[in-house]
């Protein structure tokens, strides 16, 4: 399949107006020394959506997303960003934040600034014009002469991240952005991408954290050893795993017993059970009808944390939350 | 608003950067300093073995002879001096011998005491020299010289003679004075080249520690990096190159010297220097863009130097592989050191100092720029290779060995 073909029926599978797509991948494999660590990833992002890729450690999340801004290529398959194979060609639309910070410890913050804004092609004065201008609103004012070297590490993330964004580009990514940062930078961060997002930009990035992709994404990829098991709407994954239902009844025993899944486990007063196919009603019909004497019932949609389990693995599900533990 | 940047708009945002951090370090002052050190030691030991050489090093000879022959002897010396300079060997008494006494020459020259290389004893009319053999033969010639002088008794007067000294050369003088001008052209060259070229090696690794390199990766094309910091590093090095020879050029002169007290290139000096600057850039910027290659590679500077001592030692292979192929103008060594990509800026500025044709040049240098094209590209891909794998692996790759991550897969993240 082409990726134009691929792309119609992306968008047009759920009858939504089609939204154009900000990147398209398809069959990404990246080999090191025969040591495969992408294989045969698919990835489409709508333009203005906030995707998430979301796996452990290794799993390959930097490879996939080096490959697909153009810093390495893949051995196989077909990568188009913003409607370009080449993604060096559009770099100017594009913002990037890598996982491991690095800026220039000579250069003052405004500088530095202007500098990532010249690589993405807006001219050095500009951007240092700008980049004094957004270390104002970002009330880092203070540290505009001040030397890379002489900030806190976390400062220095943050001129890194303006310097990410000065040039305004359409698409923004960002690997592990929220490693290093205290609670209060990681909300700062949350809302900056929320409102990249209300401007239209396209805003993907990685992470181990579940939390963050469930609160902020509207996609996400699941990636676990090279491979994508799940790539879609954060609802879609979660409906992948029925809800739970959770039980109380005033009778022990009973005709409403048949009503139960198999599976169903009675954990003190209360029985917990996958929601059958059928539905609620059904169900709530042979309960009544069986004498249970419901004192209550709920329904619990799955969260993401165990839609990442149903689709990756316990493996893979264990690995994360060590990744996790280890970033606090 | 931002805009698509070609590679050379992109090499050149790179170079911008590298450039005014380099030139505004402090450590660049230490560099512009950094040759001085050699030439002032040079200097010192040279002024230091010139005064040993003058002082301790000048052979005597000793004269033992009746005391009015002696005298004979000291006052031809003196009335000769002037005249033959160094071409005779300084006069010493030993002793004034009295009619019938016995003297040893042997001994005197084995006397540890004194510095003589031989020892004059007879007389005026029948002189003996003692010493080693080749050194007698030697001054066989002058000692009779002033024998005859001082047989003579009386001071005699020499006529002065007109000097016209001509500015043409031999033909075989001019060929040997040009050789030393490609020499001299070749090992500036050689010199400048490995000093300036192992500087981005450094500039490199530390760009590594800073992270920044995968910034730079993702916004523009590696070629357009690696050309950024070889063009910068080639300005900075020309800078170097221009104050050097600036402060060296006005000392020079200011001592009253000229460029006319070493032999002219054949080409003119005038092209001469332009030749050497485009041969230096050729030279730095294949050796640098090999080095960058190696820095790739490597992880710390310890890791660097491990890695460029191979290349250093075949650049040198490559320098005298280039001076030997001078000495055999228009031969087939000539022709290889010429087409070896990295023997080929030393041999044609040896060429340009001995043969005045131009041609040869406009097609080497062409050469050479093609071969710079090819290994910039090579070493971006080795680069883009080694580098854009993945950051370090969990558990530590970062202490591994270099050659055990050269075996090893890499980091995937």
């Amino acid at each position: 399949m082409k990726l134009g073909e691929w792309q119609m029926a992306g968008n047009g599978a759920d009858g939504e107006t089609a939204r154009p797509l900000a990147i398209e991948a398809r069959g990404l494999v990246k080999r090191f020394d025969g040591f495969t660590a992408v294989d045969g990833v698919d990835i489409t992002v709508p333009q203005g959506a906030i995707y998430g890729i979301l796996g452990p450690n290794g799993a390959g999340k930097t490879t996939t997303l080096r490959m697909l801004l153009g810093i390495i290529d893949p051995d196989e398959g077909v990568r188009r960003v913003l409607g370009h194979e080449r993604p060096h060609e559009i770099s100017h639309l594009i913002g990037y934040l890598p996982e491991e910070r690095g800026l220039y410890p000579a250069m003052k913050a405004y500088e530095a600034i202007g500098f990532l804004g010249a690589l993405r092609g807006l001219p050095l004065e500009e951007g240092r014009r700008r980049g004094k201008i957004l270390l104002e609103e970002h009330g880092l004012g203070y540290a505009i002469d001040r030397q890379i070297r002489q900030l806190s590490k976390g400062m220095a993330q943050q001129v890194q991240l303006l310097g990410t964004l000065v040039h305004e580009p359409k698409l923004v990514v960002f690997d592990e952005p929220f490693s290093g940062l205290d609670a209060l930078n990681q909300g700062k961060l949350e809302r900056m991408m929320r409102g990249l997002a209300e401007k239209g930009t396209t805003v993907i990035f990685s992470t181990h954290v579940i939390a963050h992709a469930e609160r902020l994404c509207d996609e996400v990829a699941i990636i676990a050893g090279g491979k994508v098991p799940f790539a879609g709407p954060v609802d879609v994954a979660r409906d992948r795993i029925p809800a739970q239902v959770r039980l109380e009844t005033r009778a022990g025993d009973g005709p409403w017993r048949q009503a139960l899944p198999a599976d169903a486990r009675h954990e003190g007063h209360y029985w917990y059970f996958s929601l059958p196919e059928s539905g609620i009603e059904p169900l709530l019909r042979a309960l009544i009808e069986g004498e249970a004497g419901i004192l209550s019932l709920s329904i619990e949609r799955a969260g993401l944390h165990d839609a990442f389990v149903a689709i990756a693995g316990e493996a893979a599900a264990r690995a994360l939350a060590e990744d996790k533990d280890e970033s606090r | 608003m931002s805009g698509r940047l070609s590679t050379l708009a992109a090499a050149m945002v790179i170079a911008r950067r590298d450039f005014t951090a380099i030139l505004f370090s402090r450590s660049f002052f230490f560099f512009l300093l950094g040759p001085l050190f050699p030439i002032l030691v040079g200097g010192l030991a040279g002024g230091i073995g010139k005064d040993v050489q003058s002082s301790a090093a000048r052979p005597e000879l000793g004269v033992a002879m009746a005391p009015a022959d002696t005298r004979a002897m000291l006052a031809a010396y003196r009335q000769l001096q002037p005249e033959l300079g160094r071409a005779l060997p300084v006069l010493v008494t030993v002793g004034d011998l009295q009619p019938g006494q016995q003297f040893d020459p042997a001994a005197a020259v084995q006397d540890k005491r004194l510095n003589l290389a031989a020892v004059l004893t007879g007389t005026p009319g029948q002189p003996v020299l003692t010493g080693p053999a080749e050194r007698i033969e030697q001054w066989r010639g002058p000692v009779a010289l002033l024998a005859a002088e001082a047989q003579r008794g009386a001071a005699t007067s020499y006529p002065e003679v007109g000097l016209k000294p001509l500015a043409l050369a031999t033909t075989a003088d001019e060929a040997r004075s040009r050789m030393l001008t490609a020499q001299l052209g070749q090992t500036v060259l050689f010199l400048l080249t490995m000093l300036l070229a192992g500087m981005v090696l450094s500039n490199l690794v530390e760009e590594k520690g800073n992270k920044i390199i995968e910034v730079l990766a993702a916004a523009i094309p590696m070629d357009a990096v690696f050309l950024g910091k070889l063009f910068a590093m080639l300005a900075v090095s020309l800078v170097g190159i221009t104050v050097w020879a600036g402060a060296g050029g006005a000392i020079w002169f200011a001592a009253g010297n000229s460029l006319g007290q070493f032999p002219a290139p054949a080409v003119g000096w005038p092209l001469f220097f332009v030749l050497g600057t485009a041969y230096f850039a050729m030279g730095y910027l294949l050796l640098g863009s090999l080095f960058l290659a190696i820095g790739s590679m490597a992880a710390t500077v310890r890791e660097v130097q491990t890695l460029s001592m191979p290349v250093t030692m075949l650049q040198l292979l490559n320098f005298f592989f280039a001076s030997w192929a001078m000495a055999r103008p228009g031969s087939l060594a000539e022709l290889a050191a010429i087409a070896v990509p990295f023997s080929s800026p030393f041999t044609m500025l040896a060429r340009a100092a001995q043969d005045d044709a131009l041609l040869p040049h406009a097609l080497a240098l062409a050469w050479q720029v093609v071969c710079v094209a090819i290994f910039v590209r090579v070493g971006a891909n080795v680069f883009r290779r080694w580098v854009m794998k993945s950051g370090p692996a969990r558990g530590g790759s970062e202490r591994k060995g270099l050659l055990a991550r050269l075996r090893s897969r890499p980091a995937v993240r």
